[in-house]
């Protein structure tokens, strides 16, 4: 019983987390460079505890972190639910991956997500973005196995300091 | 464990459900995407939710807030130093210009009583912080450690040291929003400094820089120039600094001469901003007087009126009479 609800306040935590480095700037020339936290925050636990993540959680997700964004509701609730879906259904197949394989997966819903974000925007009357809009779906594949692994390990620690 | 092999997650078969709920999520974000778009209530959310949001901010802006305490701590004493003798110099010339703008600045305010215009060369303006928090890549806003509580008002103009660098956007309990001036959706009304030729600045797709796209091409525009605010639009009071223009060049089409700004204030550094109190006098047309014509006990009976021509003179309007006797007549005969 205590263990559940470790492990249900470990992914609130991480799920609050991702939204917090979402928020925090990077320091100028760096800021192109910033992943998507909570787009790689999610695909972690749709990999890693499929029945919790669902469609629905996505899409509160989103309109939380459009709330703190502020630009439009319903476009990251929009790009995280359509991701989650992608990555549920190839979840199966996706968890067998080596890591190397699993990043590069992790790029595709990277860049299906900058092309869903540039649709919205576009139909919204905002011009084309510049070249360095395509970084962070790249920095975002690279981090990847870190986080993987970090989140990994600190969760498998979790448990056993709660055992 | 690692293999669950149930129907929640199935190897290869997709679900139905699945998809429609999908459906669903997606249609609802359209919905709301829409709705803020067109109606723009984000903003109302927002206000209301400021109790979470406002928190949130703070504390995501305690790390940048926190490198720079850093920087200050761990900064040699050489250099905080240097660094304060270079603003005791600044300090020293401004105040020697000021004192010299004294004298002008009070004489104009005899001769503007004397011509007897309302405005006024005194700044009324309160210091804000900057909170660091990013707002979006690409997306060139700023949040204020300052909001409704302080009386901030959207529209209110946002200038550093050196010049404007935007206005507010969006106003909370205590923060505010600003939008940047090299935001791709801002424009700023200014003036070219050395001819006085009038056009407008918008922010850049890329980058921190202005452009000017529509310059008549037999315009004298030079890479140099600078650029102040027009105070057209009554958005922005005039006379104050926005940016220096870089190069000019034709627009492919070559009906244009299109120049690139870069901004006079400091976009990425400030950390202490003003924001202006008074808004510049909105300078338009005057708006349409609500009640023209004469007055209503002097209107015709709108009951009477259409009978009038026909009653009072049937041979000034005889064609639509005949007209529309022709037509009775003809709608009678059938």
């Amino acid at each position: 019983m205590n263990r559940l609800r470790v492990r249900q306040l470990w992914f609130a935590a991480t799920l609050l987390m991702s939204l917090f480095l979402m928020l925090i700037p990077l320091p100028g020339p760096l800021t192109p460079f910033k992943p998507y936290w909570p787009a790689l925050i999610l695909l972690y636990w749709c990999l890693q505890s499929g029945d919790r993540v669902t469609l629905g959680l996505a899409f509160c997700l989103g309109v939380a972190a459009d709330l703190f964004d502020g630009v439009l509701l319903g476009e990251q609730a929009l790009r995280l639910t359509a991701m989650v879906f992608i990555a549920l259904r190839f979840r199966s197949r996706l968890r067998f991956f080596p890591m190397w394989q699993q990043s590069l997966a992790v790029l595709g819903f990277l860049v299906n997500d900058r092309i869903l974000l540039l649709l919205v925007r576009v139909f919204g009357g905002d011009p084309l973005p510049p070249v360095e809009y395509w970084i962070s779906p790249v920095v975002g594949a690279a981090l990847w196995p870190f986080v993987f692994l970090i989140l990994d390990d600190l969760r498998a620690r979790l448990r056993i300091h709660d055992a | 464990m690692a293999l669950n092999r149930d129907d929640k997650s199935p190897l290869f078969a997709p679900g139905v459900a699945g998809t429609l709920r999908l459906i669903v999520y997606l249609a609802l974000a359209c919905v709301l995407m829409v709705l803020d778009h067109r109606g723009g209530w984000l903003g109302n959310v927002r206000y209301g939710l400021s109790l979470v949001v406002e928190p949130v901010y703070r504390i995501a802006g305690l790390p940048s807030q926190g490198f720079q305490a850093a920087t200050v701590a761990f900064a040699d004493r050489q250099r905080l130093t240097e660094q304060n003798q270079r603003l005791r110099e600044d300090l020293l010339l401004a105040n020697a210009k000021l004192n010299r703008m004294a004298s002008v600045a009070e004489q104009n305010t005899r001769l503007k009583e004397l011509l007897d215009t309302q405005h006024s060369l005194s700044l009324n303006v309160q210091l804000a912080r900057l909170i660091g928090v990013d707002l979006g890549s690409f997306r060139h806003r700023i949040v204020l450690n300052v909001g409704a509580r302080d009386k901030v008002q959207p529209g209110q103009v946002v200038i550093d040291a050196r010049g404007v660098m935007g206005q507010i956007v969006e106003v909370m309990p205590t923060t505010a929003v600003a939008m940047l001036i090299t935001d791709p959706n801002h424009a700023i009304p200014v003036t070219i400094e050395r001819t006085g030729l009038r056009t407008i600045a918008y922010g850049s797709r890329a980058g921190d820089m202005l452009t000017l796209p529509n310059i008549p091409v037999s315009a004298d525009v030079q890479a140099g120039d600078k650029l102040v605010t027009s105070g057209l639009g009554g958005r922005f009071p005039p006379g104050f600094p926005v940016g220096e223009i870089r190069d000019v060049a034709q627009t492919a089409s070559g009906t244009f001469l299109a120049a690139q700004a870069k901004p006079a204030a400091d976009l990425d550094r400030s950390e202490d901003v003003l924001l202006l109190h008074d808004l510049a006098e909105s300078a338009g047309p005057p708006p349409p007087a609500p009640n023209v014509g004469p007055p209503s006990d002097m209107k015709p009976d709108p009951n009477v009126a259409p009978t009038l021509p026909s009653v009072t003179s049937p041979t000034a309007t005889p064609l639509p009479a005949r007209a529309s006797t022709a037509a009775t007549s003809t709608g009678a005969t059938p």
